[in-house]
């Protein structure tokens, strides 16, 4: 795993940190594992372009590499999305039943996600 | 670090999200913060270099405040235009680090307002971000004009939230109709 990984920038505990490779990483990530239909055609162009919008938004590989203002907002729009139901999107766990985020997990990443924001010194 | 040199601090305590919520993710950056009294005027340079961004941001607030989505995301749209005429070589190079990172994620919330026409509470929480950025852009570009930072504390489930006016009365761009008034002058920024 490379430097800039949000789990080696922070001290990300284990718990949180499987919940985010359950239910982040694959889209938000480089490390995404293409499923089996993904190289059936339309499929896998969709998710293509779903991954690929996905990772433009919030690329947890390169998390490092963002400017301690951009990693605020994103921090920021992250507890936000996940509060709201709007990640991970449901027309993704629909298919990817492990990478729903169950409410006890969501707390868990949002308590945790909270703190890193609350934190997030410029320096 | 913001450019200190070009503030005269008065006598200025701490910023919006030190005093009201508890965070300390900005304490870093306004290292004045063990100044006692709060008289909150901040003097900056005169410039006309980010006026374009303070018109269209002035807009994009204004139609936020008509809670009209469809044109917050066409100012928004102009906005990010700004952004990417802002003359950044004709800064300093100690303020150009810095300027950047503002652009760069003031850009990105002006896309997302600019892409989420009909999602009028997805356009405000970019908003409130993206006034921070412009909050700080000023403080090292200078402004044209005299500004406002209001701030609202219901905004963001009590969390608070700022942005900048170029008038003293309160028109809430969070609220809208809903509740116009909720505010008040945090912060005055005036033109040397």
């Amino acid at each position: 795993m490379l430097s800039t990984e949000f789990v080696n920038v922070y001290e990300v505990p284990e718990n949180v940190q499987q919940i985010l490779l359950n239910s982040c990483y694959n889209c938000h990530s480089n490390n995404t594992n293409y499923p089996w239909y993904s190289y059936v055609q339309p499929i896998g162009l969709l998710l293509e372009n779903h991954i690929y919008k996905a990772k433009a938004e919030l690329n947890l590989s390169e998390f490092g590499d963002y400017s301690v203002r951009k990693q605020r907002s994103k921090l920021k729009s992250m507890i936000s999305q996940i509060e709201k139901g709007e990640m991970p999107m449901t027309s993704y766990t629909f298919i990817h039943r492990e990478a729903r985020l169950p409410p006890e997990d969501k707390n868990k990443l949002i308590d945790y996600l909270k703190t890193l924001k609350n934190t997030s010194h410029e320096n | 670090m913001l450019s200190l040199a070009i503030i005269s601090w008065g006598a200025f305590a701490q910023n919006d999200y030190s005093s009201m919520n508890h965070s300390e993710k900005d304490q870093g950056k306004m290292d004045m913060k063990d100044n006692s009294s709060a008289s909150a005027s901040i003097t900056v340079k005169h410039s006309k270099s980010a006026s374009a961004v303070i018109d269209r941001y002035l807009k994009l607030k204004k139609a936020l405040v008509e809670d009209n989505s469809q044109k917050a995301a066409s100012e928004s749209k102009n906005l990010f235009d700004a952004f990417a005429k802002f003359n950044l070589s004709a800064k300093s190079n100690s303020e150009q680090k810095e300027l950047s990172e503002i652009i760069e994620d003031a850009s990105e919330h002006a896309e997302h307002i600019s892409e989420n026409s009909g999602n009028l509470d997805h356009q405000r929480e970019h908003f409130e971000t993206l006034s921070n950025d412009i909050r700080d852009l000023i403080v090292i570009a200078g402004s044209d004009r005299t500004l406002y930072q209001m701030y609202c504390p219901m905004y963001n489930n009590g969390d608070g939230g700022m942005w900048l006016s170029s008038s003293i009365e309160v028109k809430n761009p969070f609220y809208g109709s809903k509740m116009m008034k909720c505010g008040s002058v945090q912060q005055e920024f005036t033109i040397k």
